[in-house]
């Protein structure tokens, strides 16, 4: 120690203090300022076109490097699968094989039948093999399994985590992917997670302040501010790289929003280009205390975990909320869980029987920078969100669809199912009829039963067609 | 993960397996992984319960028979090899192969083919389906939707045309004779890509 030392310490702390200061300053004038604002500096799509070109080049030397060897580069599935399914019918296949069978009798040969003409539907002992097929074909690769892990790529982004071919990487790209770790980890994410910090606590501290204004104009416009403006921080601490397509069709008061579900993110991008009114359940600690302060600024609709078993009161609820027409849209997920972004599931028609205007809102997610999906049996929260903060970027798109009513003579599933098929359609997912609780549940019975009776009225119908004749 | 070099290498006897059942280096890694897939526990074998969970299959008004006919009587788990053996029944019919009088017969042949569809039937593997075991099928196809009587006008009838050697039951022969002008090949063939 002594004066040797003492300037030295000076000068480190020197240093540290303007560093910081930089730090801070450029976190403020290129972020946080724009955030506030709505305006974007454009760094995000130039860092997006960047990283494309990078894994371009990663991928033709692994392929490269796999070719020297004379290896087979592993291709992960592609959509079809692993196999080519027929999407022939049942009533198909069986008159198929009806027809091969019946040509013994034309022979005149071996007549083995004596009762009922040839042509007719009745039951063959090949009827099996249309059941038996199916059965063994979805034990080689089923549909829905399938939505439930996360989607395999055809480039490689420089992550591990969605590589299946670590061993041909030559020493080049050994160093380009350890420079990624680094970037990744030693920069990225400690910004992101300042950047998160911030906005969260922002939303916290701004919404309960606001809380304390009477209710009128000046509150809900400063609710609205605040609100944007702390998903907008969000938004950049993920950098989500979002494209908004037909704003022009974004939901207005009194309606409800609808929207595929892939991850929690959905809700920051939705809510930070437009003002919704969430609904969910109360949680504890740091999502109830955000849900808390929330509640302060304008209306949201948290129920209690007793409250949400309740599907009048949670009903009414809602319906009482859109009747209001000075309140938010609602947001509202249908599918019940987080499905892996190739595909729609079905919807739950609770949020269609309120029988307000429904808009409905299409995410496409870009899978080469980053999976979104959340696989909750797989990952934890806390895992999760470690996850994305140190992904490259996440991209995305959304649509806005023109806003959809229902129908005279529609009842709730159809519309459902209405809504659903334009949201596939637009967002290039598959429409899938499964129910998204079958992540966890059982098949229930009731979809063996529509087998049986397809068949049985194959067999029996045209019983009645020939007394009939 | 790794090349398919090391994956391939992982299987035990994989040499044999493709041998026996004919499918490429490239089926037997997809298969693996499928394999590796629905055994969520890990265990290096399924167990009827890994089959259940196919969503697909619950919903298959002969699933439980299908998944049966994976499990020789007495066991209770199947490991890859029994696995990819019993899919192999499945690949279309290799055309084009030499026939060779010593060999064995291929598993995907129209004989074999036609033997795994008789054990859906034949569960109690006396090589005969009885009158009883029909009914079970056609049960468990119609399910609740037509009646008693109804089931064994079909039964009957059915056992009628096949049995020749009017034993009241359904040898093999005879089931075989009774589909002979049935597309075996396409029915009961599934097309593995690439």
């Amino acid at each position: 120690m002594g004066p040797f030392m003492s300037p030295f310490n000076n000068l480190l702390c020197m240093l540290l203090g303007i560093s910081f200061t930089v730090w801070f300053t450029l976190l403020l004038v290129f972020i946080i300022v724009p955030a506030i604002f709505g305006l974007s500096f454009g760094i995000r799509s130039l860092y997006m076109k960047m990283l494309l070109k990078v894994f371009k080049w990663a991928t033709v030397r692994m392929e490269r490097g796999a070719k020297e060897k004379n290896h087979l580069l592993y291709k992960p599935y592609s959509l079809n699968g692993i196999i080519a399914k027929e999407p022939t019918s049942l009533e198909e296949e069986l008159k198929e094989i009806r027809r091969n069978g019946s040509s013994q009798d034309l022979d005149g040969s071996a007549s083995l039948t004596t009762g009922p003409s040839p042509s007719s539907s009745e039951f063959e002992m090949s009827d099996t093999f249309y059941f038996c097929r199916r059965g063994i074909e979805s034990i080689v690769d089923d549909e829905v399994t399938k939505r439930f892990t996360a989607e395999e790529l055809d480039s490689w982004n420089l992550l591990t985590r969605s590589n299946y071919n670590f061993n041909h990487i030559s020493t080049r790209l050994t160093v380009l992917w350890g420079l990624g770790v680094v970037i990744r980890y030693g920069f990225l994410l400690p910004l992101r997670l300042t950047l998160a910090i911030t906005g969260v606590s922002l939303l916290v501290v701004f919404t309960t302040m606001i809380g304390f204004l009477p209710n009128g104009r000046v509150k809900n416009f400063l609710s609205e501010k605040v609100h944007l403006m702390c998903y907008r921080i969000c938004v950049r601490a993920l950098t989500a790289i979002i494209t908004y397509h037909h704003s022009e069709n974004k939901p207005k008061n009194g309606g409800i929003c609808v929207a595929n579900h892939t991850s929690p993110i959905d809700i920051i991008i939705l809510a930070s280009d437009g003002c919704y009114a969430m609904v969910g359940q109360i949680h504890g600690g740091l999502m109830g205390l955000i849900q808390k302060s929330m509640v302060k600024a304008c209306p949201h609709i948290w129920f209690e975990r007793s409250e949400v078993k309740d599907r009048h009161l949670v009903a009414k609820r809602l319906s009482d909320h859109v009747k209001d027409k000075s309140k938010l849209p609602i947001l509202i997920f249908p599918e019940g869980t987080c499905i892996n972004n190739t595909s729609v599931m079905m919807f739950k028609k609770g949020s269609f029987e309120i029988g307000s205007t429904v808009y409905p809102v299409a995410i496409k997610y870009d899978p080469r920078f980053g999976d979104a999906f959340w696989n909750s049996s797989k990952f934890g929260m806390v895992n999760y969100l470690l996850r994305m903060m140190s992904s490259w970027a996440i991209v995305c798109s959304v649509w806005y669809l023109p806003p959809m009513s229902r129908q005279e003579g529609e009842d709730a599933v159809q519309f459902a199912n209405r809504v659903k098929a334009a949201i596939a359609r637009q967002g290039g997912l598959v429409d899938l009829l499964w129910d998204g609780g079958l992540k966890r549940g059982k098949v229930k019975d009731t979809f063996k039963e529509e087998q049986q009776k397809l068949y049985s009225k194959i067999l029996v119908g045209t019983q009645e067609d020939r007394s009939r004749s | 993960m790794g090349s398919t070099s090391s994956t391939l290498l992982k299987i035990p006897n994989v040499e044999v397996l493709m041998q026996e059942t004919g499918f490429s280096p490239a089926h037997i890694i997809r298969l693996h992984d499928r394999f590796k897939a629905l055994d969520k526990e890990g265990r290096g074998h399924l167990c009827p319960q890994d089959f259940g969970a196919i969503k697909e299959l619950a919903m298959n008004p002969i699933g439980d028979r299908i998944i049966g006919a994976f499990f020789s009587p007495g066991k209770e788990t199947v490991d890859f090899h029994t696995f990819v053996k019993i899919l192999a029944h499945f690949r279309p019919v290799d055309k084009d192969r030499p026939k060779e009088p010593n060999s064995p017969e291929p598993i995907n042949s129209r004989s074999n083919k036609l033997k795994f569809a008789f054990q859906l039937y034949d569960q109690d593997k006396d090589g005969k389906i009885s009158r009883d075991e029909l009914l079970k099928v056609l049960r468990s196809m119609l399910g609740m939707q037509v009646t008693e009587e109804q089931l064994e006008s079909i039964a009957d009838r059915t056992i009628q045309e096949a049995d020749l050697d009017r034993d009241e039951a359904i040898s093999f022969e005879e089931f075989r004779k009774s589909l002979e002008k049935v597309n075996i090949d396409h029915k009961m063939s599934i097309r593995f890509l690439r």
